[in-house]
């Protein structure tokens, strides 16, 4: 089993698509979906889950080094993908969690199929559309200054700041490469499927919205709104984090799916 | 040589009046339609006044702006179709990637060819950066749409004897038939703008008139991509007349008054790119690399001298805008030689495309402006010998 230190490497070929992925820790098995800034902040929440849990930790198509195949451009298209992995892989039982844009790939697999999941987290998830036509219920990233867009997205926006100038060359490109790939997701409609919300009923596995408390991106009245309409979910905040839980808070994180998901 | 005569159709007053951006968010309380019609009203006369004394003509678009109020480009190609007698109108351009309704653009552009009786040439382009919020268009699938609407425009508009079929991966039609019919045969002719190298040698490959936009010295490099290009599809060398270069031009008898009318139309650089940061790179628009370099704070300059240093356009003075061949300003005699030196330099280009008005230059300045250039610069223009195009072409090749 590769460990996440030397796992960086590791990639898979799906349906002829190859993408990176992290595979760690021992214990029930557990698919991190990562948000759209990508896997690189989502590091130290993956160790801490892998503590309890077998992690499986992709790169989305199109982010990272992930290749991303010809005439993909949807979430929609995402969940397939997912779901033929699950299949190759031939994971069961497994609980899915999202973060952002990748909670909202987790709601669009989970909807289609819930054969291969035992238990669903979707943490600042974003996917449905709950307010009116000209309520913006989530905040236009694309038309926001890096500073208001980090102060937006965290509780510390410090924590979001990255020094492109010192950073690896590959990590500057995937942060150019998450940004372009979230814009292809989720431009048009913006952030969200309008059809999602009619079909969240499907989900009937033991789902958790976890909601970092400062996520002023997108309101925690959304998050709840979006939890009602799920058979049976519940709602949990995580205080001193913003719209990217699992990296403000990796271990509070960790600790909350781990235990929803029986592992501890 | 041809010479289009071009102005962005700025809404002026509130060029002075703004809070860090002329584009996408300036309220349009500022625009006083009052105002906004005595403008359109001028430009139009100004454009009319071309049309009788031997240039032609170019409108372009763009969207939430007080730097140009032409925001449908179709609404001023009708207007001059009927309103002038021999210029050609060139629409550069119509950003066909962000239009959801291809089969429209076929109708309009054909009925405007019809009712100019033939003038019409069709720009199609990728548009700027700040197009991106007007038309919500994904950006990282732009030019996927661009190609498949041209592709669309030009079947629609070469299809003669019945309906056809579209079922592509953006757009969809079942009963495609265009009334009215083109003026000119096969279609009118295409030109498109680009500053890419690649993009550049895609435009030579199908001999499309390519146009680059205040390039400056900088232009050959691009010129000589489309040469590679347009001599591989064809084999032998694109002539003049396929190269378009976008400049700024003040002529006057006095040389002060010329460099106060520079000074005046360099305006147009002065307020371009006052837009809100996150509006100027969309996501999707350059490449991921590109892009990484630009976080790294690597972004390479884009204007040029003559001799090879940078400057900046959209902030310098009038004698570096002349320097870099972006500005052709002076005397007759001195804009002439300015002009044919940029065209030297290029290894042939065979249109002008002129702002010879912008943001504060009056009405009568810019009437003086164009009359001298007509009566004066242009019959030398049309008498110049365009460097050999073969020879051009060969230096490319070696």
């Amino acid at each position: 089993m590769l460990q996440p230190a030397q796992s960086a490497a590791g990639s898979l070929v799906v349906e002829g698509t190859r993408i990176d992925m992290i595979e760690c820790g021992a214990g029930r098995p557990l698919l991190f979906l990562h948000a759209e800034n990508g896997i690189e902040p989502a590091a130290a929440a993956i160790e801490e889950l892998a503590k309890a849990a077998h992690v499986f930790a992709p790169t989305h198509p199109g982010f990272g080094r992930s290749e991303l195949p010809a005439g993909m451009r949807s979430v929609d298209d995402l969940s397939y993908f997912y779901l033929d992995l699950l299949d190759q892989l031939d994971l069961r039982d497994i609980t899915v969690v999202g973060v952002s844009l990748g909670a909202w790939i987790a709601a669009e697999i989970a909807v289609k199929s819930t054969a291969r999941m035992a238990r669903l987290v979707m943490a600042n998830a974003v996917g449905i559309k709950v307010g009116d036509r000209e309520s913006r219920d989530i905040a236009d990233i694309f038309a926001l200054t890096d500073q208001e867009y980090l102060e937006l997205t965290y509780c510390d926006p410090s924590v979001g700041q990255r020094d492109y100038k010192a950073l690896p060359d590959a990590e500057v490109l995937a942060a150019a490469r998450a940004r372009e790939a979230t814009a292809r997701f989720a431009w048009n409609p913006y952030f969200h499927d309008p059809r999602l919300k009619s079909r969240l009923h499907r989900i009937r596995i033991p789902t958790l919205f976890l909601w970092g408390s400062h996520d002023r991106m997108l309101s925690e009245a959304y998050g709840r709104a979006y939890c009602a309409i799920v058979p049976g979910a519940r709602f949990e905040v995580i205080d001193r984090a913003g719209h990217f839980p699992h990296q403000e808070q990796p271990k509070v994180f960790a600790e909350r799916v781990l235990a929803f998901a029986g592992n501890k | 040589m041809r010479v289009y005569q071009f102005t962005e159709q700025a809404y002026f007053p509130t060029w002075n009046d703004h809070s860090g951006s002329l584009r996408v968010i300036l309220p349009n309380r500022k625009c006083d339609p009052h105002v906004a019609a005595d403008l359109f009203h001028r430009y139009y006369d100004e454009y009319q006044l071309c049309d009788e004394i031997g240039l032609d003509i170019m409108l372009n678009e763009h969207h939430q702006t007080a730097t140009c109020m032409s925001s449908t480009v179709v609404v001023g190609l009708a207007v001059l179709a009927r309103a002038t007698k021999k210029a050609r109108l060139l629409v550069l351009g119509y950003p066909i990637g962000h239009r959801p309704d291809p089969l429209r653009v076929a109708e309009e552009l054909s009925t405007i060819d019809v009712i100019s009786r033939g003038r019409l040439d069709m720009g199609f382009i990728k548009g700027i950066p700040y197009e991106i919020p007007a038309s919500n268009r994904n950006p990282t699938e732009l030019m996927d749409r661009f190609w498949e609407a041209h592709d669309f425009i030009i079947k629609a508009m070469t299809t003669h004897d019945g309906t056809f079929n579209w079922e592509g991966e953006f757009f969809h039609y079942r009963q495609v038939n265009v009334w009215p019919r083109v003026w000119q045969e096969p279609h009118p002719p295409i030109w498109s703008t680009t500053g890419s190298s690649s993009q550049a040698r895609v435009l030579g490959e199908r001999g499309y008139v390519m146009a680059t936009l205040g390039t400056g010295f900088g232009t050959r490099k691009l010129y000589d991509a489309y040469r590679k290009g347009y001599v591989a599809k064809f084999g032998h060398a694109p002539g003049a007349d396929r190269f378009a270069y976008l400049g700024l031009v003040a002529v006057a008898h006095d040389k002060e008054e010329a460099r106060k009318r520079g000074d005046l139309i360099a305006g147009y650089l002065r307020t371009s790119a006052i837009v809100h940061v996150p509006f100027r790179n969309p996501p999707g628009y350059v490449s991921p690399e590109d892009n990484a370099r630009m976080l790294r704070g690597e972004t390479p300059p884009r204007g040029f001298t003559k001799d090879g240093r940078a400057i900046n356009i959209h902030a310098t003075s009038v004698d570096d805008l002349i320097d870099a061949g972006v500005l052709f300003c002076g005397t007759p005699d001195e804009v002439y030689q300015q002009i044919i030196a940029f065209c030297d330099h290029c290894g042939g280009m065979g249109n002008l495309l002129m702002m010879g008005q912008a943001g504060f230059l009056t009405h009568e300045q810019t009437v003086d402006n164009l009359t001298l250039f007509s009566r004066e610069v242009l019959p030398r223009l049309k008498a110049y010998q365009q460097p050999d195009a073969e020879a051009a072409a060969k230096a490319v090749a070696a």
